[in-house]
This record gives C-alpha cells, structure tokens and sequence, in this order.
C-alpha cells in the first residue's frame, strides 16, 4: 500500500442523539496532511460535534474516524495526537500562564529545562513572551486566546482543532488574530480544523471549506470554489450576497430566467430542464438608460435603446440586457448596494462603485461565466404519501385535509394515493391555529420576485411554499392547502 | 404627609428593625460575654478567670479533644461529602436534584430529635453509645453543609476545562487531580468551615450519644454557665472559643483570596 495522504479520514460518520435527532448525517470527509480546513455551516448545524468526534469528547454512533490511517473512533481524547482550541478558552484559573501552557508538557514528565524552552518557544509563537507569571484572569480575550493556542502548540500536534475560537472577539481583535492564525499554519505546518460560523473567516483562513447544514455536508471545495460554483441553493444562500432566481436551462450554454435568454457556460443538464440560477450582487454591470424607454423594452431587442452613459467598465458585446428601475440605494464603505426592480416584478440585488439614487432608469448585464446553474433540489411541487381516510377526507403528513368528494372517486377508503400540492398554492397563516397543520418557517430562499419557503410541520415534514408575503426565519405559521391544489393520483410505490 | 412618605421609603428606615435586632441577640451577647470574662462574681474587674485557665489542665484537655473530634468529623465528612457532591455534580447524573433532596431532607427536622432518633437506633441495633456514636451522630448532621457548598463549586465549574485536560493528556485520574480538585477548593473550604466550627462547640449531640460519659467543650461551657458562681469562668472559655473560631475562619478566607466561597 501507498502512502497515505491523508492525516485524517472521517467514513460515514453518524451522531444520533438520545431523543433520536442526527447531530451528523452520514459525513465523510478526509484531510490532508497540511491543509487549513474549515467546517463552515450556522449554528446547530453539526459542525462542532463533528470537530468533537474527531478530538474525541463525543463517540460518533456509526461511521468510523482515522488518524494516520489508525482508527481511532473510540479512542479517549487523550490518547489522540491532535490538540485542540476552545471556544471559550478553557484555561485553567488556578495556573497562571506558564503552567497552564507547560500543562501537558508535564504530564509527559518531560525534563523541566526542556519545558521552560518550550513553553517560552509556543508563547514566542502566541506572541505572549513576557506574561509567564500572570493570572489568567487578568488577561484580555484576545491574550487569553493566545495562551490557550499557546497551550495547544506546545504539545506539537498533528492536528490543531479549533472550535470557533475567535467568536468571542471582537471585530477588528478578529480580523488581527486571522492574520495570526495564518501565519501560524504556515509557520507550524500542521494540519488545522477550524469550526467557524463566519463564512468570511472561512473564506479568508483556509486552504478548503465544508459547509453544512443540518448534519450534513452541503459541499466541499476551495474558497473560490464555494463562491463562485455553489452547488446548491443553501450554500448559494449562506456564503455571501446572492441573487436566486428559478430558470430554465433551454440546452447546453442557454438558459432563461425572468423570461429571458441568457448565453451560459454550463452544459448536461440536458434540454428544458428546470434549474436555479446564481448572480452575485457584484456581477452585474449597471448603466443608466434613457427613461421612457423602459417601459416598453424588454428582451435581447432592447440593446438598441438610448443609453445614456455605457461606460467603458461595462462589458462591450453581445450580451442579453435588461432593464428596471433602482428602489433603494445603501452606501456600503467600499461599494454601493442597490434594489433594482424590473418591470416584471423581479427584484434583483447590485452592488456597484457607482451610485445610482433611487428612481434611476438602469440597465443591466451579466457576462455567461457570471451567471451559475445549479440543479433543483424540488420544484413546483410537493408530492406526499397519503390514504383516503372513511370520513371523505385525504390523510398525509400526519393530518387530515378535506378534499372535495369528487377528487377521492374511485378511491377505496384506506387506499394508498400520492398526493400532489404545488409550492404555489399553500396558503400560510399568522396563527397557527386557523391552519389544518402548525409548523415553523425552516429555510427562506428569496427567488427575485418571489420567496420560496421550507416549512417544517411539527411533525417533522418539510413543506416547501412560493409565496410574496414576507415572513422570517422561526415564524409560526398555520398551513391551509385548499382542496383545489390537492390532486390524488394512485400510489405508484406498488408498482417499485 | 410627604415628608412621612420620604422617611417611610429610605432604605435607612428599613434598615432599622435589622440594626435593632443584631444589637440585641449579636451585639449585646458579645459584650456580656467579654464584660463577664473580665469580671469576678461581684463585678470587679479582673484577669484571674484567663489565669485560672491557662492552669487548668482539664479545660485545656477537653479543649483539645473537642478540636480533635472536630477534625475527625471534618475528615469523615469531606471523605464521605467530595465524592458524593462529585456524582451529583456530572452531567449525565439524572437526578440531582432528587440527591440534593435526600441530603437536606434530615435537616427539615430538628437536629436534637435527630440526635434522640440517633440514639435509639443504636440502642436497637444494640451498638454501644460512646465516641464511635459521637461521631457517627456529628457526621450525620454536618454532612449536608459538608456536601452542599463542594456540589455548588463542581457544578458550577465549566466542562470544558475537564475536557481541555482530557484534551492535553490527562487521563481521568490526572484530570480529577490537577483540575477538578483545585478548581473545587472553594467549596472545600466552606465546607469545613461549616463542618468544622460548630463541631468543636457542641455539646447536646456528645450528651445524648455517649449518655454524658465524654465531655466536649461545648458541655464544659454549658456546665459552668449554668453554675452561677463559675459564670465568669465559663465567659472565659467561650472567649477563648470565639476567638479560636475566628481565627481558623480568618484563615480560610485569606486562603481562597475572595474567592465565591460556594456557601449555600
């Protein structure tokens, strides 16, 4: 067998909580020797306890865990050759500085002239020379932090793992101590696991990112990987600004959305095939156009219509355009950040160095390698199992809906039936109580002239709902599907 | 009318019931005390009771046995009290509360009924009263102020500094050494100081658990306040107790800095 390039390897790894929700579903990953990884997801999403399964504080229920290719899923943490970084830095208060840096040292009863060296080299590192005798309490959060990393170095381990540990800093302290943590890796060489929910921090630290969400991995790549080709509307969503809107893909390199052709670079998603479309916000190009055309332009026609400053910074070529309006216009520091509704009623989110106040008449442009295709994950509706119930109704996901009497002919009570209800026709409630079933708003997707909803009923079912209405993350919400929008069809899993 | 309501709401005013009663039952009684230690049975004033003290060889033995059944007790309790504190106190103990309870239950009925309850249970069991009694009766009633404040600190202590030891090489044995006891002395502290004090002053328990054969100093006080011409004598011993006291506790506290002390 080869050498092994990976220091560590996590195979289908599971963590089951008690009341039987999964903390990690099915996670592989592997790292290699050297790298800065990052695992990047917001909170509760399993990040932490997957960075625990590693250090060992937490025995993953199935999957198993390799260090140097040995496993050591089950082995107690302090019999692991990684070290790790707290998030509230764990440093004990009865030990001033160098002991608790020299803690593991001596426990390894290492020689104490070697000791001192070493504990004088990592604070060197930690740049904390000179506070060798202070009390940890008397220490800021920044110089605690650097003890604790102090304290993790020193042992010279394979893997430094480290839980969040700047989330207790503040702003400009963070943005000095990235820099810190950089050189750091590349002075050590080791290999780094960095927990963060800052997707900037992320982006900024590492050699490769993992997203996750709810236990799982949503994708895994390089930075500009993650930016610029997310895989799916999650990751699109959480790393950074971006515009999702639904689209067509027409055939390799075409692809309409708003009702409109664009050229793309993508190609196998095969013809006519639904997708979702990515535009960062800094992607467009913006000019501003002469405005009583406006109105009556759209589509790749309107190229000809009077512009009133295409500048030089705007892409020449032939490029679909299009047109609106700007709604509101924030300074940013660097750029400006502006709404720009089309008269179609997509809204789309730009940001530009040039201000274009509200009421201004823009055009705009994205080049084919700006615009990114991911497949849809659902669309247009939600299929459910169900059974036609004796008193006339139709059950599914655990309540009963009242159908007309029409739609369950020829249906036996107590038959199998896949229930059909289009994302668009869920009505929502404020009170939960007026709805047939109460749930929770899970995940909001803002599609450019609508938002698409994930909502999970109580139960446990995800429901997924277009809507204009604006609702927030964590609302409660009653869900009324009226018996028009549900359409039964016989249940094909007795044909599987 | 105002003005009234002005006086009536003054934290000042409020704190005058509080003033008044630690004058009378705090303050008072610890001048009387020193007042008759200084004094012979006419009110003369005098240093012949400090004397008589220093000379007497049966107070001074009966002192220092009272100090060391108060160690004894203070040892059996922390020996029987930190483990017990130190379950209650991990994180997947599943009851702790329902623990806590069981450990305070005994103290929801008078300590002398306890005592009494004591003693027939030996008597039952037909096991002999005496100093193995004692302090089988002074633990039972010190142990919960033994348990309380070490459950208070442990519970208290952040997790990740167990799991940093972990973390850094300590197996568990090095972790409980290095970490957790250090980091629980607080608790420690203020346990003996609660076990510890009232030990070396009881008398009601030793006079009931070892049918007043062994005397504490406790009793040697009780014993000659209530002679009245030994009133004076007896101040003097309570003095000397007092400022013993306050001393072992002045120690303590210096020790922990000020410390959080995990007192219930």
């Amino acid at each position: 067998m080869g050498k092994n390039p990976f220091i560590i390897e996590v195979n289908h790894v599971s963590k089951q909580f008690e009341d039987g929700k999964y903390a990690l579903n099915d996670v592989s990953l592997q790292v290699k020797k050297g790298e800065f990884v990052t695992i990047l997801g917001p909170s509760g999403c399993g990040k932490t306890t997957l960075l625990r399964c590693i250090a060992g504080f937490q025995v993953a229920s199935s999957g198993d865990i390799l260090l140097k290719g040995e496993d050591v899923t089950k082995t107690p943490p302090y019999k692991r050759p990684v070290n790790t970084v707290f998030q509230k830095y764990a440093l004990f208060p009865h030990l001033n500085v160098f002991n608790n840096v020299a803690f593991g040292l001596k426990l390894k009863k290492e020689d104490p002239e070697t000791i001192k060296k070493k504990v004088r080299r990592a604070l060197k590192m930690a740049n904390m020379t000179g506070y060798e005798e202070r009390k940890v309490d008397t220490l800021s959060g920044g110089q605690q932090q650097r003890v604790a990393i102090a304290r993790a170095i020193v042992n010279e381990p394979e893997v430094l793992l480290l839980d969040e540990p700047l989330s207790a800093l503040d702003l400009k302290m963070r943005h000095d101590m990235q820099i810190e943590l950089k050189e750091l890796h590349e002075k050590l060489g080791i290999t780094f696991i960095y927990v963060t929910h800052d997707q900037e921090e992320a982006l900024t630290l590492s050699d490769r990112v993992v997203v996750m969400n709810e236990g799982k991995i949503k994708q895994i790549g390089t930075p500009t990987d993650i930016y610029n080709e997310p895989q799916n509307c999650f990751v699109a969503d959480f790393i950074g600004e971006s515009n999702i809107l639904s689209g067509t893909m027409i055939r390799d390199k075409k692809v309409e959305f708003c009702g409109l052709q664009f050229d793309c670079i993508d190609t196998g998603f095969g013809e006519n095939q639904p997708v979702d479309v990515v535009i960062r916000p800094e992607d467009i190009y913006l000019w501003k156009v002469q405005s009583d055309k406006v109105q009556s332009d759209k589509g790749p026609d309107a190229a000809s219509q009077a512009e009133l400053d295409p500048e030089d910074r705007v892409p020449k070529g032939k490029f679909t355009k299009w047109y609106g309006e700007v709604q509101s216009c924030i300074f940013k520091g660097v750029h400006y950040e502006m709404r720009v509704l089309t008269p179609d009623g997509y809204e789309f989110l730009i940001q530009d160095y040039h201000e274009y106040l509200p009421g201004t008449e823009v055009g705009m442009l994205v080049r084919p390698e700006d615009i990114q295709i991911m497949e849809k994950e659902h669309y247009i509706y939600n299929y459910f199992e169900g059974e036609v119930t004796k008193n006339g109704k139709v059950r599914f996901i655990d309540a009963e809906w009242e159908v007309e009497p029409q739609q369950i002919e020829g249906f036996e009570p107590g038959e199998k039936v896949q229930v059909r209800v289009p994302f668009r026709s869920i009505d929502l409630q404020d009170y939960e109580e007026e709805g047939t079933l109460s749930g929770e708003v899970h995940f909001i997707l803002y599609k450019g002239n609508h938002y698409h909803l994930t909502i999970r009923t109580d139960e446990g079912h995800d429901i997924y709902v277009n809507t204009n209405d604006v609702w927030d993350d964590g609302d409660r919400v009653g869900i009324v599907i009226p018996p028009s929008a549900i359409s039964i069809q016989k249940s094909e899993s007795s044909h599987e | 009318m105002n003005k009234i309501l002005q006086i009536a709401s003054s934290r000042r005013t409020w704190a005058w019931p509080y003033i008044l009663f630690m004058a009378m039952f705090v303050v008072l009684p610890l001048i009387l005390v020193g007042v008759y230690a200084f004094t012979d049975i006419d009110g003369h004033f005098t240093i012949r009771n400090f004397a008589k003290f220093f000379s007497h060889s049966e107070a001074i033995q009966t002192f220092l046995y009272s100090v060391m059944i108060a160690v004894f007790n203070t040892a059996i309790c922390l020996l029987i009290g930190y483990p017990a504190a130190y379950i209650m106190a991990q994180e997947d103990f599943k009851t702790p509360k329902v623990m806590a309870m069981l450990f305070i239950l005994p103290m929801w009925i008078n300590f002398l009924l306890r005592t009494v309850a004591t003693v027939e249970l030996f008597n039952m069991c037909g096991l002999p009263l005496g100093e193995g009694a004692l302090l089988f009766g002074l633990c039972y009633d010190y142990l919960p102020f033994m348990i309380y404040p070490i459950y208070n600190t442990l519970q208290k202590m952040d997790n990740s500094l167990v799991e940093a030891a972990y973390d850094l090489g300590a197996n568990r044995w090095q972790s409980f050494w290095k970490v957790i006891v250090p980091l629980s002395m607080p608790g420690v502290y203020s346990g003996i100081v609660m076990v510890f004090m009232p030990t070396v002053s009881t008398f009601a328990i030793a006079e009931l658990l070892t049918h007043n054969n062994i005397k504490l100093f406790g009793s040697l006080i009780q014993d000659y306040i209530t002679t009245t011409d030994l009133l004076n004598y007896g101040a003097v011993l309570s003095l000397v107790l007092l400022i013993i006291i306050g001393l072992t506790s002045f120690f303590g506290d210096n020790s922990e800095g000020e410390e959080k002390g995990g007192m219930i």
